[in-house]
């Protein structure tokens, strides 16, 4: 065979496809349908070995782990979860190439227990490039709450595979499944090298495959899946509700706001005796360092600097995301997103953007980073760019503990119950300002820079699944606290070193830091905020949960307090410098619709990999934030 | 007939796939082939999107890609 192009392009594909490993090791792909739940079967089989990239040259997720098994060491590569090999998205792509070109020894297709007749058929069309096969039936607890039978012999005689029936989130039949795994990965290999031909059929010959496939997944599940009509119909009753026109929108709402009040009212007592804990041993540091007789320069950087800095991220930053993370992963686990996804998706496609940026929103509550990568479940570019740039006007998690502390402060202090739902309602009414912002700056790309009509979206709404609370709390909370302790040591702790040594170095008759804010002053006043306001935000760059903490070092620097000890401390602290309700109110918006964070640039410009792109992602939101600002400062001052 | 004219509540079989390229494959990989049994389960805020069983998945779609779908 001569160096055609067909053999060059396969051979770069092997490349592509090549998973480095020595001898000893299998590589097993992992693929399947969306929603499978096979990214848990995933996570159960690797645990903490696993590490994620790109494919090279492709913007699809590469997810790899390691497991053991009698001995034996596997490497698990989860493909993008994909309906079909047949479809043209980038993730099917690479799923495709993958299994055809890849040197993997066992494929696993992971399948719903509970919508068998869908997911065969991806496992008939990865039968006809390999025989190394593994079908595993997953969710197979949620598929007897809903009494589905499934008469695992036969089907597994039929279809003559291995077949597994599992339960990965409690770990049901996994020891069956590595067992199954081991033993495809030693058979022979019958890998049909031409199988990409397949593929590659003309359309009308596709359509006849997929439709005998679907034939004869309809004729398995006949046979071999017995299903109660009565259970069938519980997620139907329940959308009834969930995703009604009168009830739908309200109880989204409502939800939403009822995570906000149990963050708020979560977040209190934690917080307090975190800051009594880290600021009570601040004292006594201090003596410490006094009696050793260390220079009170060095003690002041050390001290007032670094470890301020820290205490105030650990105490007011660290409860309410540890409390809204593991209650809003809740909701994803339970499969409620996809319904937010359905109920907004008019006011989306209004916008001119896709259906699916709801989802991509939902993320970046976490965080937009997070928001920013998930936004390639969007295939239009047109439209991933618009889910792109307009991502950061959804608060992140580092930026609404901000929102809560000073709604708290200022709009709810006299500490009744009736006040602690006033925090959880204006932020929620932020949120939807945030929403509106991103549909309006939608609106006006798509009919501008970004202009075309939105493109064709088909949108699952999978089956309720009861969530797993204490694995769900556990791993959040731990993931939060890793996170933003991290955050805390690296960011956090030289921006209090540098904000100290600004406030503390004197140049003339006053310190660097009250030059600066002298100087930014007139454009802070103009938006309703102050020099030093803005000198916090610009602080926050590298993260936001800094803002806050910076502007008190800042503000304290310039007077004699010390302490943060409770909401009610922190609105005098906030009101002897100045501040009214005003200033709070635009504090909190320019928090929402400022500039992204560093993290959150640099994710676009490697995911749009466009200068361009990354500096309207800069200049918009922060166009917006002035503008917001200026027009309710302007509005105040004329009453 | 096009699946965007049924009502809530009944069921049809597909007769015909008209849609195009991508779109079509995307169909075709949910389940929409011929002689597949669709039913209609509810339509969203604004009748914009609307729920189908489709080989035991429920798939909202917009009416510009549903009425590409035809049934009887």
């Amino acid at each position: 065979m001569g160096l055609t192009a067909q053999s060059v392009k396969i051979e770069s594909l092997k490349d592509i496809y090549e998973i480095s490993k020595n001898e000893e090791q299998h590589v097993v792909a992992l693929a399947g349908n969306p929603n499978t739940g096979k990214s848990t079967v995933f996570n159960y089989l690797t645990g903490l070995n696993q590490h994620t990239g790109n494919w090279p040259g492709k913007t699809v997720v590469s997810a790899r782990g390691e497991f053991k098994y009698n001995n034996r060491e596997y490497i698990l590569v989860d493909l993008p979860g994909s309906y079909s090999l047949f479809t043209a998205s980038k993730d099917e792509e690479v799923s495709r190439d993958f299994l055809c070109y890849g040197n993997y020894d066992a494929v696993v297709v992971v399948a719903d227990a509970t919508c068998l007749e869908r997911n065969l058929n991806l496992v008939f069309q990865i039968s006809q490039i390999t025989n190394k096969l593994v079908l595993c039936i997953n969710l197979i607890d949620e598929a007897r709450k809903k009494n589905i039978v499934i008469d695992k012999e036969g089907l597994e005689k039929e279809l003559n595979i291995p077949i597994v029936l599992t339960a990965a989130r409690n770990g049901e039949g996994m020891e069956e499944l590595k067992k199954k795994i081991e033993e495809t990965a030693l058979n022979e290999d019958e890998r049909d090298e031409s199988c990409i031909l397949y593929f590659q059929q003309d359309s009308e010959k596709r359509e006849k495959i997929t439709e005998y496939n679907y034939n004869y997944a309809k004729e398995l599940k006949g046979k071999y899946v017995k299903e109660d009509i009565k259970k069938l119909n519980r997620d139907k009753k329940i959308d009834d509700i969930v995703t009604s026109k009168i009830f739908g929108i309200p109880l989204m709402l409502s939800l939403l706001g009822l995570i906000f009040w149990i963050t708020i009212q979560g977040a209190n007592y934690p917080s307090q005796i975190l800051s009594n804990i880290l600021f009570g041993f601040h004292e006594k540091l201090n003596n410490f360092f006094v009696l050793l007789n260390v220079d009170n320069f060095i003690r002041g950087v050390l001290l007032d600097g670094v470890y301020l800095g820290l205490a105030w991220v650990v105490s007011v930053m660290l409860p309410p995301m540890a409390i809204f993370f593991p209650l809003f992963t809740l909701l994803e686990d339970l499969g409620y997103l996809p319904r937010v996804a359905f109920n907004l998706d008019h006011l989306f496609k209004k916008a001119g953007a896709h259906g699916k940026m709801c989802l991509s929103m939902c993320m970046g509550f976490g965080c937009n980073a997070a928001g920013v990568i998930g936004c390639r479940i969007i295939d239009s570019p047109r439209e991933r760019l618009i889910a792109i740039v307009t991502n950061n006007l959804v608060p992140c998690n580092g930026r609404f503990p901000l929102i809560i502390v000073l709604s708290a402060a200022f709009f709810a202090y006299s500490g009744s119950l009736i006040d602690s739902i006033i925090p959880a309602i204006s932020i929620t009414i932020l949120v939807l300002l945030g929403v509106f912002a991103t549909l309006t700056v939608s609106f006006i790309l798509s009919r501008t820079i970004l202009k075309g009509v939105p493109s064709t979206f088909t949108l699952e709404l999978p089956p309720y699944r009861a969530p797993q609370v204490g694995r769900i709390v556990y791993t959040s909370i731990i993931d939060r606290t890793i996170f933003v302790l991290f955050r805390a040591v690296v960011v956090a702790a030289p921006a209090g070193a540098i904000t100290w040594l600004l406030a503390n170095i004197y140049v003339g008759d006053a310190s660097i830091l009250v030059h600066m804010a002298n100087f930014l002053d007139p454009l802070g006043k103009v938006i309703g905020l102050d020099g030093f306001i803005l000198i916090a935000f610009i602080a926050g760059f590298p993260a936001n949960e800094i803002v806050i903490p910076v502007l008190l070092m800042a503000y304290m620097s310039t007077g004699t307090l010390t302490d943060f000890e409770s909401t009610e401390s922190l609105r005098q602290i906030l009101i002897s410098y100045g501040w009214t309700p005003l200033t709070a109110l635009n504090v909190m918006l320019f928090s929402l619709l400022h500039w992204p964070c560093s993290t959150t640039l640099w994710t676009i410009k490697k995911e749009t990999g466009s200068l361009k792109w990354t500096f309207a992602a800069f200049l918009i939101p922060t166009t917006i934030a002035f503008g917001v600002c200026f027009i309710t400062a302007t509005i105040a001052r004329l009453f | 007939m096009k699946l965007s004219d049924i009502n809530v509540g009944e069921i049809v079989k597909v007769k015909n796939n008209t849609a195009q390229d991508s779109l079509k494959e995307r169909f075709l990989a949910l389940g929409l082939t011929k002689g597949a049994d669709v039913e209609v389960l509810r339509k969203g805020p604004k009748n914009n999107l609307t729920v189908y069983r489709i080989r035991g998945a429920m798939i909202a779609l917009r009416n510009e890609e549903s009425r590409l779908i035809e049934v009887y």
